[in-house]
């Protein structure tokens, strides 16, 4: 049998490791972005110069050949479900018995007029990596559209070739859909620090053409014009899936995929950032452009493949990222805006670069939650508290239990601890401090 | 860049400019009373000054040490002859011949003193001065371009690396040919080195082919290009300079210290201050050592402001080195006690078990015992429990020297290392061969120190030990490998046992016939080819020599046996391991990128796998440089196999189902 994965990233890579692992099938990997499997939230680092793009490959060259994967590089322009061909621009075809399809993401584009101007892309490709870099030479300013992730890494990269960035973000505060209001304005402070250009609650009105097809300012729906040589649009992503709308397959905002993540087509699969699930798991989004699910789903369809179905199941949310300095890590149901009955305990370091919050349930003290700012916590400590619905205050006095910052870092628990005791009036005590015996006790069930 | 620093490098500059430019503002003139100083034997003085007389070169003044050395060693040579054919005339009747005859390798060890006394100008006039403006000034020069650094908002601060012509590294091509050269110099120079023996050069360079037989046909490397190895398209030539002039120094060091008598001279008066007696090649070198250390320890705070392991450790790094490795040594000199560096542990100290040495220990009251005492305990205790208690990091990135050095003046060259797996797979095979060729080389010294049977620590009794030792080490290692708690391959551990059995059965054989010669070999021989091999060309020249090159860890990595003993340790039981955090891991590189010991950290994160490596120094950088909070230094005794060895899927359990870790 010939299993066909189209993309290369962290889903269909997975993917095909995990067919490896679990059959003896033909496994081959087809991209047009690159030969080999690279780490798509790196690339930041090799524009700042921390790594070569030699590094950012997880796997070394001979891996795939050492493992029967096949690497076929080559844009895929048409899909015959019917016939199981795929049809590469250059006109060679590639027959399939199974296709998975782990075509990833696009940058949105709002119908900006001048977002097609040169010097004007996203950040999600190394092509894009490489657009960028070729446009930095002599960059006198860089504006950024749209406060996400993508968003704050490219100012962050930007800066660190000190051009000066503009970042334009539409909200009051960075990032406060998803991070709660003091995080929030944590990480805008912290932006500001650095001496990015930060204006909030601004919005992209136009890009200016210089009269041969260059960006060279930008016009905020103020009014104001911000000159510049390079505008970054980083307002979100979509599923890739443009190319797709006309055929069988049954499409909506992603491909559409049932929790085994099969397509409506037989024998035809979708993973990662392309797939929307049609029955999400309550809590959870239909499309969850993240590295982390598309890992698991790259395993759950190998699994499915390799004749051992087992419904996608993400688990508890967690997630990490980097504000310039500052670490994120959360787990759990933390956002923005959470639902009234939700309290937290949060306690933020003096230095205003590092903080923690404990969410829980104010009806049932079950927690919820766990946001952490410049602190590390383990992340299966966390998840068995919140599998186990554990309630707030065992968790609380537990705490050193999910500690997971390096050796001799200066402990915080005990202030989260007394936090919430002024809040509530309750006098519990930190009763476990930070170590792996005792981590690896609760995680065992002997503590 | 800040104005500070601008004048801080450029001050610095200036004073290595200053520093090398030394070497070349000194004359050379002999004189009686020149050589009267330099040489204590009157027999030798005079007949060198009768000698020179008849040259006519007394009072001569030569440009540099280049044109002066061959005619200083023509002169050795004639006076040599002379001595052979007619004995001085007071010499008694019934005095030893040995007294006044001058063979050549006496008269190599003058070369160095005369040169230095020999030495006239700015340097040897006004020796402080000339501290300052090269070492002090460099010092001042660094630290301006540091302190600034402690502004800036704390976090990792490797933006550009790549981008610097210092730091990027080079291409393999060129990597190669560096390396390659080397070890080819290395190996026609031991050939003179040896006095045109070619025995030892030919064993080692069977032995590197054999190396590269195993790596390449046994473990299958031959058709898989390292790709995470140093760059391959750049080449930072700035960095090629950096490594040329560190193995220039260090070839100059350890094997032609006469054309350095300059930097000898300016290190004179803190030599006197703290020994009372003048400076050596290797006092320079300790300061030099130390300084550096200390100067780029306060760098490692400036850039790991946020993080207090680093801190900690880097405190450590500096206070063992200026107090154990420099000043403790010194004032035991001064005091005339043995020069001892009470944290230098064999087989990386390779010289402590050396005949001179045991006798020096042992003829020094009680204080020479007690250093004896001490180092065996070290070995045969510190070592094991230590380690297994904390890992070998307690040893190689907080109290070695080496390691100190590494960590400081080498951390801007971490990220150097080869991460191949073919790289790996040669340091395993190099550091245990190194390993090995310490552990023969000092059991034939200690097998001709050691009486036959007049004392209970006979050379029957050492072998015994020796066997028993061997025996329990390499069965419990084996029994562990075999329960499945270690992931081994089948090559090493047979080669592991192979190796093991042989030197067991040496043992047994010399026991049982007690004959002459250890392992068949002359120990002055085997000594002397380690000294250079290991000791002067491995842990120097290229151990240092190659921070710009491969990584600032290529000793550590490649060639100390030290580290390999405390890397066995390590593998085979100690409670320290890397945890990783779960699922957080998004196989960024970055843990890899900076791995200085060439680890590839992400290959076990991304799988969620607990990374237990012998060769893991335990510096921390790759839980510092983790943007996503993965990966934790931790200590415990429990669990150690399971998270270690389990090729663990994140998500799905293949066993049970869709199941959470």
């Amino acid at each position: 049998m010939h299993i066909a994965i189209l993309g290369n990233g962290i889903s269909g890579i997975t993917a095909a490791r995990f067919l490896r692992k679990l059959t003896d099938h033909q496994i081959t990997v087809i991209s047009a972005e690159t030969d080999h499997f690279f780490s798509r939230t790196a690339l930041m680092y090799v524009y700042m110069g921390h790594m070569r793009y030699e590094d950012i490959k997880p796997y070394e060259d001979w891996f795939w050949e050492k493992n029967r994967i096949d690497l076929k590089r080559g844009y895929v322009e048409q899909i015959d479900f019917e016939q199981k061909q795929l049809h590469f621009r250059k006109g060679d075809q590639l027959g399939y018995d199974k296709l998975i399809l782990a075509l990833g993401s696009t940058p949105n584009k709002f119908g900006w007029p001048g977002q097609d101007l040169q010097g004007v892309r996203g950040l999600y490709s190394y092509q894009d990596l490489e657009y960028m870099e070729a446009h930095s030479e002599g960059l006198e300013r860089a504006v950024i559209v749209g406060g996400g992730l993508i968003g704050i890494e490219m100012a962050e990269m930007f800066h660190s070739r000190h051009i000066p960035v503009t970042f334009l973000v539409r909200e009051s505060v960075y990032w406060n859909a998803v991070l709660p209001k003091e995080e929030s304005e944590m990480v805008t402070r912290h932006i500001r620090e650095h001496g990015i250009d930060l204006r909030l609650s601004t919005e992209l009105k136009e890009i200016v053409d210089d009269g041969q097809g260059r960006a060279c300012a930008v016009v905020t729906g103020a009014g104001e014009r911000i000159d510049c040589g390079y505008v970054g649009l980083t307002a979100g992503v979509h599923p890739n899936i443009g190319w797709l709308k006309d055929t069988a397959l049954e499409t909506d905002k992603g491909i559409l995929v049932d929790e085994y993540l099969q397509t409506n087509l037989p024998d035809v699969y979708a993973i990662g950032d392309c797939a929307q699930i049609r029955h999400p798991k309550p809590g959870r989004r239909p499309i969850e452009a993240v590295w982390y699910t598309g890992r698991m789903m790259g395993e759950t369809v190998a699994h499915a493949i390799g004749g051992q179905p087992v419904e996608y199941d993400p688990g508890v949310w967690f997630n990490s990222a980097k504000f310039m300095d500052i670490e994120y890590q959360v787990y759990g149901d933390v956002s923005g805006r959470m639902p009234d009955h939700y309290a937290s305990v949060y306690w933020e370091h003096a230095d205003g670069r590092k903080s923690i919050r404990i969410v829980y349930d104010q009806n049932t003290q079950e927690v919820a939650g766990f946001n952490l700012m410049g602190v590390r916590y383990r992340h299966e400590v966390c998840e068995r508290w919140l599998a186990q619905k554990a309630s707030v205050e065992a968790v609380l006095q537990n705490l050193g239990l999910a500690n997971f910052d390096p050796e001799y870092y200066q402990q915080f628990e005990r202030e989260v601890v007394a936090q919430y005791n002024k809040q509530t009036g309750r006098h519990l005590k930190l009763r476990q401090k930070r170590g792996l015996s005792r981590a690896l006790a609760f995680l065992r069930g002997r503590a | 860049m800040h104005t500070l620093q601008k004048i801080g490098l450029a001050l610095f500059a200036a004073a290595l400019l200053l520093f090398i430019a030394t070497l070349g503002l000194e004359k050379y003139e002999l004189s009686e009373a020149r050589l009267t100083n330099a040489i204590d034997n009157t027999y030798h003085v005079d007949a060198i000054v009768a000698a020179a007389k008849e040259e006519g070169i007394l009072g001569n003044t030569y440009a540099s040490s280049f044109s002066f050395v061959p005619v200083v060693e023509d002169l050795f040579r004639e006076a040599g002859a002379n001595l052979k054919t007619t004995p001085p005339a007071n010499f008694p009747e019934d005095g030893n011949r040995a007294d006044y005859e001058l063979p050549s390798w006496k008269a190599e060890n003058y070369l160095l003193p005369v040169v230095k006394k020999a030495s006239t100008g700015p340097v040897s006039d006004q020796p402080v001065l000339f501290w300052w403006l090269t070492v002090g000034l460099g010092i001042l020069g660094g630290l301006l371009y540091i302190l600034p650094k402690f502004n800036l908002i704390p976090g990792i601060k490797h933006d550009h690396l790549y981008h610097r012509s210092l730091t990027r590294g080079l291409r393999l091509s060129v990597r190669g040919f560096f390396l390659g050269a080397t070890i080819l110099g290395v190996l026609v120079y031991g050939i003179y080195y040896m006095g045109k023996d070619y025995f030892w050069p030919g064993i080692t360079l069977l032995i590197g082919l054999l190396i590269t037989g195993l790596v390449f046909w046994v473990q299958r490397s031959a058709w898989r290009t390292p790709a995470k190895s140093a760059a391959p398209d750049l080449t930072g030539w700035l960095g090629v300079g950096a490594g040329l002039y560190l193995i220039a120094f260090y070839v100059l060091l350890y094997w032609s210290p006469r054309h350095i008598t300059s930097w000898m001279l300016l290190a004179d008066p803190l030599s006197y201050t703290l020994n009372g007696g003048e400076a050596s090649q290797w006092f320079l070198y300790g300061m030099l050592y130390t300084l550096v250390i200390l100067v780029m320890g306060v760098r490692m705070f400036a850039k790991y402001m946020h993080n207090k392991y680093q801190q900690i450790r880097t405190a450590s790094v500096m206070f063992f080195q200026t107090a154990f490795a420099f000043l403790i040594p010194e004032i035991l000199v001064r005091l005339n006690y043995p020069y001892y560096d009470f944290k230098n542990i064999w087989p990386l100290n390779y010289t402590f078990f050396f005949d001179w040495n045991l006798d020096n220990l042992i003829n020094s009251g009680g204080l020479g015992i007690f250093m004896l005492g001490w180092g065996i305990a070290l070995i045969l205790l510190g070592v094991p429990i230590i380690t297994y208690f904390y890992g070998k990091r307690w040893y190689c990135s907080w109290v070695c020297g080496c390691g100190g050095l590494a960590e400081t003046m080498g951390d801007p060259y971490r990220q150097l290392s080869d991460k191949s797996l073919r790289a790996w797979q040669y340091e395993r095979w190099i550091i245990h061969a190194v390993l090995v060729f310490a552990v023969i080389m000092t059991m034939g010294v200690l097998y001709s120190y050691l009486p036959k049977n007049e004392v209970w620590f006979s050379r029957g009794n050492f072998l015994l030990l020796m066997i028993f030792t061997l025996a329990g080490a390499m069965g419990y290692a084996w029994y562990r490998w075999r329960k499945g708690g270690v992931d081994i391959g089948a090559t090493g551990m047979y080669v592991g046992l192979g190796v093991t059995v042989l030197l067991i059965g040496i043992s047994g054989y010399h026991w049982a016939t007690e004959s002459e010669q250890f392992f068949f070999l002359s120990s002055g021989e085997t000594r002397q080819w380690y000294g250079f091999l290991i000791g002067s060309a491995f842990a120097g020249v290229v151990g240092t020599g190659f921070y710009p090159l491969m990584g600032n860890r290529v000793w550590c990595r490649f060639g100390c046996p030290l580290a390999a003993y405390l890397g066995l340790v390590q593998r085979f039981k100690s409670r320290f391991r890397i945890t990783t955090n779960g699922g957080q891991c998004i196989s960024c590189g970055n843990c890899s990128t900076y791995c200085e010991m060439g680890i590839d950290v992400r290959w076990y994160a991304q799988r969620g796998q607990d990374i237990v490596r012998s060769s893991c120094v335990g510096c921390g950088v790759c839980s510092a440089v983790c943007p996503r909070g993965v990966l934790r230094l931790e200590n415990s005794s429990v669990d150690i196999d399971e998270r270690a060895t389990e090729v663990r899927a994140l998500h799905i359990s293949e066993e049970r189902g869709v199941e959470l870790y």
